[in-house]
């Protein structure tokens, strides 16, 4: 029983330890960082118009990729699961790419398809579209780095809640949409919920592919992601910790958010 | 009335449904009975619109209902492992088809209480499904489907993933349930008692086909064949013949048309006794009679008896088979 117990407790301090050298240490450090100047100094490096503008943006993104990549994702899952067709396989396969992929890759396949010299740039240039170094090329990156997320989480719920449900519902007089609204969705509005927030945890943090597509325009196509990198560069260190807490604070925000989702037990 | 002509079903290579025909009369409580691959599930599956024939019809009230999809063929389905609605409680599942054909709020209230009523769930009406016994859940799944009043009842193994006392006490009160509201009824059952205890009519399926229908039983007496026979009790084989054990009578002195047996094994089972033999060609066989008779005769394991298919006494005697000693076997 007592070795049992100190052996539980070893287990905890080691994995505790492993957490807080990674995260909670240079996490709390950032954070200690950026109030160490003071609120006020803090509260103006976030309120300049570049950085409310990258505030801004990456709202913007996200709130088109993540609505965009939840419907998509439920309606790939649903025939991921329930479909029977060929190269399902395959399908279940490129779901996964984005995750594969490095986020770098992903930016730059853009630039060769939408950029001024890829496939449709000359097309989209005339019709006076700019997708590259502009907002349109941020959300693209940034849908199809969070493409997997909602898929992910809800095709094994989708397998595990099975088709008997809404065949009761069919049987009881409910119309295929009614039967998905009432019955579908309930059962696996955790997943989804799920989905949603891994998505927005990655669309707002999201550097890498956003970097290669935005051009860095201060004030036009900068994220608040491309802001810390920005000021880190430009010596403007206290700037940096001040957006990089913005951006922990919000991370921490849908975390909690999950936390407070999550299924109460008697309905699980 | 429920009539279903000429249809087969085919998954892959697998024939599950064979050109079967079959009438069921309205208001009666029928049984679709067999082993699991006959057919019996698809054919409910089939007569609910959850499944497509590859060929023939499904009439139900005299309305050709082969191409009319689920939702629209006022049936109420009952599933083996309840397919409650999870995440509604038991009010909203027993309202979900109600709510669906946009009665108003006060009906919808006073019809679910009504049926919670009827099936002993009253006071429940707040819990969801997973604070529920099996038993609880599947009973609210009954009331779920007759609260939109369908024209026809379809249990698919209702109470095939219950406990064997639970099985029994749902068993009777389905019948009782029927009697109070007597909808046309189809319940699939592998299990021979249940549809013997509970049913009107037994429709006995086997590889894809319909091998009789009837009463219980006439069934159980007048099988058509051997393999309804065997499936709707247990049988001995006495030479070519199959036989209830029942039907199967012990003389301690030797008589025309019964065979020498040794006694392997005397089983109590309470008012009845089953005698376990073994035949001088060195088959197997069981004999069930009452307690009284086996008293009577004082038998032992080990004891030479001489058994016949009749009444010590009575007229037109079998002859064993010719040609020596008969195959005899036993298959309970």
């Amino acid at each position: 029983m007592s070795s049992e117990r100190s052996a539980r407790l070893g287990l905890r301090t080691i994995a505790l330890a492993y957490l807080g050298a990674l995260l909670f240490v240079p996490v709390g450090l950032v954070l200690y960082r950026t109030f160490q100047p003071g609120i006020a100094e803090v509260w103006a490096s976030i309120t300049t118009p570049a950085a409310i503008h990258a505030f801004q943006l990456t709202m913007m993104v996200t709130l088109i990729a993540v609505p965009l990549n939840t419907v998509l994702g439920v309606l790939a899952a649903l025939v991921i699961v329930r479909g029977r067709f060929r190269g399902k396989a395959l399908l279940d396969m490129l779901i996964d790419l984005p995750f594969a992929i490095s986020p770098i890759v992903i930016g730059l396949s853009l630039i060769f398809v939408y950029g001024q010299t890829g496939w449709f740039g000359s097309a989209l240039a005339d019709a006076g579209v700019q997708i590259i170094f502009s907002w349109p090329g941020i959300a693209l990156a940034t849908i199809f780095v969070t493409l997997p997320f909602v898929v992910r989480e809800v095709v094994p719920v989708l397998r595990e809640v099975g088709t008997e449900q809404e065949q009761a519902a069919a049987t009881l007089g409910a119309s295929p949409w009614q039967t998905f609204g009432r019955v579908t969705l309930p059962a696996i509005r955790w997943g989804v919920a799920y989905g949603v927030v891994l998505s927005t945890a990655r669309a707002i943090g999201e550097f890498g592919a956003v970097s290669v597509v935005s051009g860095h325009i201060a004030g036009q196509t900068e994220t608040l992601t491309l802001l810390v990198e920005q000021r880190f560069q430009n010596f403007n260190v206290a700037g940096a910790y001040a957006a990089s807490a913005l951006l922990a604070v919000i991370a921490l925000g849908t975390l909690l958010a999950m936390t407070l989702i999550k299924p109460r037990k008697e309905h699980a | 009335m429920i009539s279903v002509t000429g249809v087969s079903k085919r998954f892959g290579d697998f024939l599950a449904l064979d050109d079967v025909s079959l009438e069921v009369p309205e208001g009666s409580l029928t049984a679709l009975l067999g082993p699991s691959g006959s057919g019996k599930s698809t054919l409910l599956r089939i007569v609910a619109g959850l499944e497509t024939p590859d060929a023939g019809a499904v009439v139900i009230d005299g309305n050709d209902q082969t191409g009319v999809p689920a939702q629209r063929r006022e049936i109420g389905f009952v599933f083996q492992h309840y397919a409650a609605f999870k995440h509604m409680s038991v009010r909203e599942n027993v309202a979900f088809g109600l709510k669906i054909r946009k009665r108003p709020k006060a009906e919808i209230a006073a019809r679910v209480d009504e049926l919670l009523g009827i099936v002993g769930l009253s006071g429940y009406q707040d819990r969801y499904p997973s604070q529920l016994s099996g038993g609880q859940r599947q009973r609210m799944a009954l009331a779920r489907a007759l609260a939109v009043e369908p024209r026809v009842l379809l249990l698919d193994e209702p109470f095939g993933a219950l406990d064997a006392n639970v099985r029994a006490d749902l068993r009777r009160w389905l019948r009782r349930l029927h009697e109070e509201v007597p909808v046309t009824t189809v319940i699939v059952t592998h299990d021979q008692e249940e549809a013997m205890e509970i049913t009107d009519r037994i429709a006995v399926m086997h590889d894809g086909r319909i091998a009789q229908v009837g009463p219980p039983r006439e069934l159980y007496e007048q099988p058509a064949d051997d393999f309804v026979m065997g499936f709707l009790g247990p049988v001995s084989r006495l030479g070519r013949r199959l036989v209830r054990p029942h039907d199967l009578y012990i003389t301690a002195d030797p008589r025309d048309g019964a065979l020498e047996a040794m006694i392997t094994r005397v089983v109590h089972l309470g008012f009845e006794v089953r005698v376990e033999v073994v035949l001088s060609g060195g088959a197997s066989l069981a004999v069930q009679i009452t307690r009284g008779e086996a008293e009577a005769l004082e038998l032992r394991s080990g004891d030479i008896v001489w058994v016949a298919p009749d009444r010590p006494g009575g007229s037109e005697l079998v002859a064993p088979r010719p040609g020596g000693a008969p195959d005899a076997s036993v298959s309970v």
